[in-house]
């Protein structure tokens, strides 16, 4: 069920200010893709264009085409909302709802789709994608209790059943770990190995090791020079990123001489 | 409808397409709303009042229900929410657009010179002014606002210079937001029985006034130079005090002037909220038709209290004078407190961006 | 430069012999004479705030008070000072509720409007526009009401007369002035929006963000996003500032006094002249130029009432409010 994404000719704009120009990509299905780069060169600003999440600042607009399985994300016809359930979010920071408990946490975004949600249904789906984010162990027995009463690691994991309860084709990851100490960053890390064969998976992070070590492929995202806007320097295997970068700059960056 | 069949997708694509309204769907409600009421209200007769409210029915039942059809609940809901949040906005605008049409309408006919020259001594009907209420007003205001500013600019500094995490300091912040709340005649009733106890019933005199007006002004003055002082940064402070400056300089020399263009912002607004009070007045400044301009005795009118007179009891056979006097001497008062609000903020627009970081 | 020179003479005097003195003090704080008159000062007018509000509790206690023997001549012709306050109180309330029951919604619609609905650098200009609807003096609203809104309101009046004059609200019969307790709620309302709107829109505006999104990148609508995270947010913030409006609401004077004709009555007809019982505040405006006596007493005794409520109000306002911040 998962899909795969192409990306043409991108530029993203905020107003006149363009952030973002000219990515060409190709996101296969059921892989992990990384993007990596220093702060500010607008890869969590293209990752949010992937389901028209950068819309919610006012007098954002993208030029080219991101087509999901076939279909333009940009068509006047295309709802955003529906984009929006069929490509899911993780956030930098955790962010259960804070007046839910763990379980109608899960459940906000599928109750916003179904009329009516009968209990058994929804204490199956609820054990379902908190099995599938590897949190139902932990919290089967406080299903009631509030989510924020977790653990950043628990209620990121809890962040991600949300999002898969809805039953998305893609996951975007914006910096998931970036908040997470290690042990709970480790914990991601698997599962997101796990999801992989369900869903398509596009990530963010800072972390070039955590690049190497979940994603399939990577793309190096920079400015072209200050105060110029972002763009993809090179996309390719993340093994051959991370051994033989075609370019010279994804080296250096990779390498750490980066300035 | 038509674009779902027509793209090359499998069995199982990806329900983006979502069926909507046109992009100039809501506009064609309007206008077909509009044209409803226009209809309906032709037909029956009605005024443009009702056809607007009818138009407006019209287009609270029409949109969601086309929506309804092509687009499905959420949606359709979505757009009831969106109709009806800007409408209450809308709504609001109505008493604040008439109110002001009203006033200058009905008040601007009788300014003149002689209107602002004349106060009402020994007038019955026409050649009557507001003179001794625009003197009263200002007065009144002008100590209240001397005996407030000191106060509640000192009660600030406590606040956040002294009181920090003591017991007193909460509890004032508390009541000082508790204050906030009393009714303007209970202040005016509290300076009543204060200056009973020193002259005796039956008291009024312009003084008591301010002194009303300042129970209500401290407050008002007090959180809005609280939150200014809040904002100044500890480190100049502590640059202050590296230097070897005492803190009562610290706080006349760099604190206060960091943040005085956000407390006169406050205190002007403060001004401009009780220069429009009326029943405190009313009870201790009393009521006269002849300008006084000595606070430490006798009555002393001011311009909300003047407005009041006018209309609650004027002389029987000139009421329709009294009522243009009411009038006139509104619309005096709006553009005070109007021009006293732009001032506040003319002040923080200009000054505060050099203090503010 | 005045600054400066003003400073070398003062400097020297309480520097040298107090500061030494004083040197085993800990931090910042030291026993110099400007250091503790400036402390003194600031302490003493903070103090000043709790007398005065203490003294305004006590003064119309010492006055009120006796009034609680009141009757006949002296509680306006009533058996007892109750029967006078009681229904003043009742159309306190009254007033009070019809506008809050139109304010609360329309406040907080308007304050979605300049938090999430409108473009941003409109919505300043909104937030300015309904600020400017909280500095118009209340006694210009009075003039307004009865000048245009109680004419204005008489058909829509007529047409409640006869089409639910089967509620007890609605009974009529109508005055051709449209001074009603229904003209003074919806003033009231009209006063009390400011209010409630400002501080709505304060806490629905430092709704988390990251919570917002969460709700959209869920495909949640603008609406079903503002009903998951902006609302639950907001709760106690809204509650605190109905209270607060209703606060200004119960303590408002000069517009009520001004639209309602001035009897004391308990009735529940909304939109007859005869029923309408005036509130404390706008019968003490009324009726406070010509007392004497005995009947001031009387009428502070009302204000005390009031007194007590708005406060009783405010205060639970504040706490929810002040509980909520910390929760937040």
């Amino acid at each position: 069920m998962a899909k795969s994404i192409d990306v043409s000719d991108l530029n993203i704009y905020y107003g006149d200010f363009l952030a973002v120009e000219g990515v060409n990509m190709t996101i296969r299905a059921r892989s992990v893709t990384a993007f990596i780069g220093p702060s500010g060169c607008g890869k969590s600003t293209f990752l949010r264009s992937l389901n028209r999440m950068h819309e919610v600042i006012p007098g954002a607009r993208v030029e080219g085409k991101v087509m999901v399985d076939g279909q333009s994300l940009y068509d006047p016809g295309v709802d955003p909302v529906s984009v929006r359930r069929q490509i899911g979010m993780v956030f930098q920071r955790p962010n259960p709802f804070p007046t839910m408990s763990i379980y109608d946490n899960v459940l906000a975004g599928k109750r916003l789709n179904a009329k009516r949600l009968g209990k058994k249904a929804s204490d199956e789906l609820v054990e379902k994608s908190l099995r599938g984010a590897n949190l139902w162990t932990e919290v089967k027995d406080r299903l009631n209790k509030p989510g924020m009463g977790l653990s950043g690691g628990q209620q990121q994991r809890l962040c991600i059943a949300r999002a898969i309860a809805v039953e998305p084709q893609v996951l975007l990851m914006d910096e998931p770990c970036s908040a997470l100490d290690p042990i709970s960053t480790s914990a991601i890390e698997d599962l997101i190995h796990e999801l992989k064969s369900d869903y398509t998976i596009v990530i963010v992070t800072h972390n070039m090791q955590q690049a190497a070590r979940v994603s399939d492929e990577t793309g190096f995202f920079n400015l072209k020079a200050t105060g110029e806007p972002g763009h993809l320097v090179e996309f390719n295997p993340t093994k051959k990123m991370f051994s033989n970068p075609d370019e010279e700059s994804t080296e250096a960056y990779i390498s750490g001489r980066f300035g | 409808m038509t674009d779902l069949t027509t793209t090359p997708s499998t069995s199982d694509a990806l329900p983006l397409q979502a069926p909507s309204l046109p992009r100039y769907g809501t506009i064609f409600a309007i206008v077909f709303a509009i044209a409803v009421g226009a209809l309906v209200s032709m037909v029956i007769g009605a005024g443009s009042v009702a056809a607007l409210v009818i138009a407006w029915l019209a287009l609270v039942v029409a949109l969601p229900l086309w929506s309804l059809a092509v687009e499905g609940g959420r949606k359709a809901v979505d757009r009831v929410a969106t109709l009806l949040i800007w409408s209450t906005f809308g709504l609001a605008m109505i008493p604040l657009v008439s109110l002001i049409y009203t006033v200058v309408s009905k008040g601007s006919g009788i300014l003149s010179g002689q209107f602002f020259n004349n106060s009402m001594r020994n007038v019955l009907g026409e050649g009557g002014g507001i003179y001794h209420a625009i003197f009263g007003t200002l007065i009144v205001t002008a100590l209240a606002a001397a005996i407030s500013v000191p106060i509640g600019i000192l009660t600030a500094i406590y606040l956040v210079e002294y009181g920090k995490g003591k017991k007193l300091a909460r509890v004032i912040t508390f009541l000082v937001d508790v204050m906030t709340g009393i009714p303007s005649i209970v202040a005016g009733l509290f300076a009543y029985a204060l200056f009973v106890l020193i002259f005796g019933p039956g008291v009024r005199l312009g003084i008591g006034g301010s002194v009303a007006l300042s129970v209500l002004m401290i407050p008002i003055v007090v959180r809005s130079s609280e939150e200014m002082l809040k904002l100044v940064p500890d480190e100049l402070r502590e640059a202050s005090y590296a230097l070897g400056v005492p803190k009562w300089r610290t706080i006349v020399k760099v604190v206060v002037p960091t943040a005085i263009a956000g407390i006169v912002t406050g205190v002007t607004l403060a001004i401009a909220r009780v220069a429009g009070e009326t029943a405190p007045l009313l009870i201790i400044a009393g009521f006269t038709t002849d300008t006084n301009l000595n606070p430490f005795s006798d009555r002393m009118t001011t311009l909300p209290v003047y407005i009041f007179q006018s209309i609650a009891s004027p002389p029987g056979l000139y009421r329709q004078e009294y009522e243009d006097y009411a009038w006139g001497a509104a619309l005096t008062l709006v553009t005070i407190v109007m021009l006293l609000n732009v001032l506040a903020r003319v002040i923080g627009a200009v000054f505060a961006p050099k203090s503010g970081r | 430069m005045a600054g400066t020179v003003q400073e070398s003479p003062t400097e020297p005097d309480p520097g040298g012999p107090g500061g030494s003195v004083v040197t085993t003090d800990d931090g910042g704080s030291t026993g110099r004479v400007g250091d503790r008159v400036f402390a003194g000062l600031s302490v003493g007018s903070a103090v000043l705030i709790v007398i005065v509000l203490a003294g305004v509790a006590i003064f119309l206690l010492e006055q009120g008070l006796p009034a609680l023997g009141n009757s006949g001549e002296s509680a306006y012709g009533k058996d007892n000072i109750w029967a006078y306050v009681g229904p003043l109180l009742f159309g306190t309330l009254l007033a009070a509720l019809i506008a809050m029951i139109i304010a609360t919604p329309l406040a907080i619609g308007v304050a979605l409007v300049i938090s999430h609905y409108a473009p941003r650098r409109i919505a300043t200009a909104f937030g300015w526009l309904i600020d400017l609807l909280a500095a118009i003096p209340s006694v210009v609203y009075g003039l307004w009401g009865i000048n245009f809104l109680a004419l204005n309101l008489v058909p829509v009046y007529n047409w409640m007369g006869d089409n639910l004059g089967w509620l007890p609200f609605f009974e009529g019969p109508v005055p051709n002035s449209g001074r009603t307790m229904m003209t003074g709620g919806i003033v009231l309302a009209v006063m009390a929006l400011p209010i409630i709107t400002a501080i709505c829109r304060e806490i629905f505006a430092q709704t988390p963000k990251m919570h917002q999104e969460a709700a959209l990148a869920l495909g949640a609508t603008r609406w079903e996003m503002i009903r998951m995270t902006v609302f639950p947010y907001a709760r106690s913030g809204m509650f605190s500032a109905v209270l607060l409006g209703l606060g200004r609401a119960l303590g408002e004077t000069m517009a009520i006094a001004l639209v309602l004709p001035p009897s004391v009555l308990v009735s529940l007809n909304l939109i007859t002249a005869e029923g309408a019982s005036s509130t404390i505040a706008a019968n003490i405006a009324n009726n406070f130029g010509n007392a004497s006596g005995s009947k001031v007493d009387t009428l502070i005794f009302s204000g005390l009432v009031l007194f007590v409520i708005t406060f009783a109000v405010n205060f639970l306002g504040r706490a929810i409010a002040a509980r909520g911040q910390v929760k937040g």
